[in-house]
C-alpha cells in the first residue's frame, strides 16, 4: 500500500516538473531538435536540471542495503551495448523527432485532452505490444 | 534562436531528477516511462500492476490539476493524424526494443553512468535532429 502512495506522490512530482519544464509541449521538444533553425535549449536546461539531481542522489541511495520500502533495487542487469539497444533507440529517436513526443510527456500530454495526443499515447502502447510479440 | 525558458527548465528538470531520486529510494524502481508503461502492458506478474498505474495516474494529474486551476497547457501538437500514428508505434516499438526513452535512459540512466544509456540517449537525440531536419527540408 505504501509503495503505491510512494508511486503515486513521485508520478505527480513528475508531471510538475514536465509541465513547469513546458517539456509536455511538443513544440519545445522539436525546437530543441532543430539544431539549424531557431533553436530553443529548453531540454538542455531540463537534462541539466535533472542530472544536477540524480548524479549525485543516485550514487548516494545505491550504497544502501535495499530501497525505503521494497527489499531489493531493480536495476538494468545488462551492461553491454547490443543491436537492440542501438536500432530501438534510433527507432524511438525517428518518431520522437515526427511528432516531438516522448513517452512521458505523452502520457501527461492527455490531461491537455487533445485528440492528437489520444491517438499518439494509442499508437505508442501499440508500438510497444508489437515489439513485445515480436522479441518476446 | 527561440526563446528558451530557462528558470522553468532547470526548475523543471529538478523536479523530474528529484521524482526519479525519490522512485529509486522508497521503491527501488527506475522512472522510466517507457518501462513503467511497458511493465503495465506485458508483465504477467499482478504485483508489478498497482505501483505502475499509480504512477501514471499522477503523471497526468499535475498536468490536469493545472489545466482546471490555472490555465489551458502549453501544448502544441503540430503533426496530422498519420505522421502521429506513426510517430506513436515508432516511440512505442523504439523505446521497448531500445528498453528505454529520454527518461530511463537519459535522466536515470545518465545518472549511473551506464554506457548502455550514454549510447543510447546519443543516439536517439542524433536521430531525432536528423528527422526534424529532414522533415523541415526535405518535404
Amino acid at each position: 500500500m505504501l509503495r503505491i502512495f510512494s508511486s503515486l506522490v513521485v508520478g505527480v512530482i513528475f508531471g510538475i516538473g514536465l509541465t513547469v519544464s513546458e517539456m509536455i509541449n511538443p513544440a519545445r521538444v522539436i525546437g530543441f531538435l532543430d539544431i539549424t533553425g531557431r533553436w530553443d535549449p529548453t531540454l538542455a536546461f531540463v537534462m541539466a536540471g535533472a542530472l544536477a539531481v540524480t548524479l549525485p542522489l543516485f550514487r548516494f541511495i545505491l550504497r544502501w542495503p535495499r530501497p525505503v520500502l521494497d527489499r531489493q533495487f531493480y536495476l538494468a542487469a545488462k551492461s553491454e551495448i547490443d543491436r537492440p539497444l542501438i536500432i530501438g533507440a534510433a527507432i524511438f529517436g525517428i518518431g520522437w523527432g515526427l511528432a516531438g513526443f516522448c513517452p512521458g510527456p505523452a502520457f501527461a500530454g492527455l490531461a491537455s485532452a487533445n485528440p492528437g495526443v489520444f491517438l499518439f499515447v494509442a499508437a505508442m502502447i501499440a508500438g510497444q505490444w508489437l515489439c513485445a510479440k515480436t522479441y518476446g | 534562436m527561440a526563446e528558451a525558458n530557462i528558470i522553468g527548465g532547470l526548475i523543471g528538470g529538478a523536479l523530474i531528477g528529484s521524482a526519479a531520486a525519490l522512485l529509486l529510494a522508497f521503491n527501488g524502481r527506475i522512472a522510466g516511462i517507457s518501462g513503467v508503461l511497458g511493465g503495465l502492458i506485458t508483465s504477467r506478474a499482478r504485483s508489478e500492476r498497482p505501483w505502475r498505474l499509480a504512477f501514471l495516474v499522477g503523471l497526468i494529474t499535475a498536468p490536469a490539476l493545472y489545466r482546471l486551476f490555472y490555465e489551458a497547457l502549453p501544448l502544441q501538437l503540430e503533426a496530422d493524424v498519420p505522421t502521429l500514428l506513426a510517430a506513436g508505434l515508432l516511440v512505442g516499438f523504439g523505446t521497448r526494443l531500445g528498453a528505454g526513452c529520454t527518461s530511463g535512459h537519459g535522466v536515470c540512466g545518465l545518472a549511473r553512468l551506464s554506457p548502455r544509456s550514454l549510447t543510447a540517449t546519443v543516439t536517439f537525440m542524433s536521430l531525432g535532429i536528423a528527422t526534424v531536419y529532414f522533415a523541415k527540408n526535405l518535404f
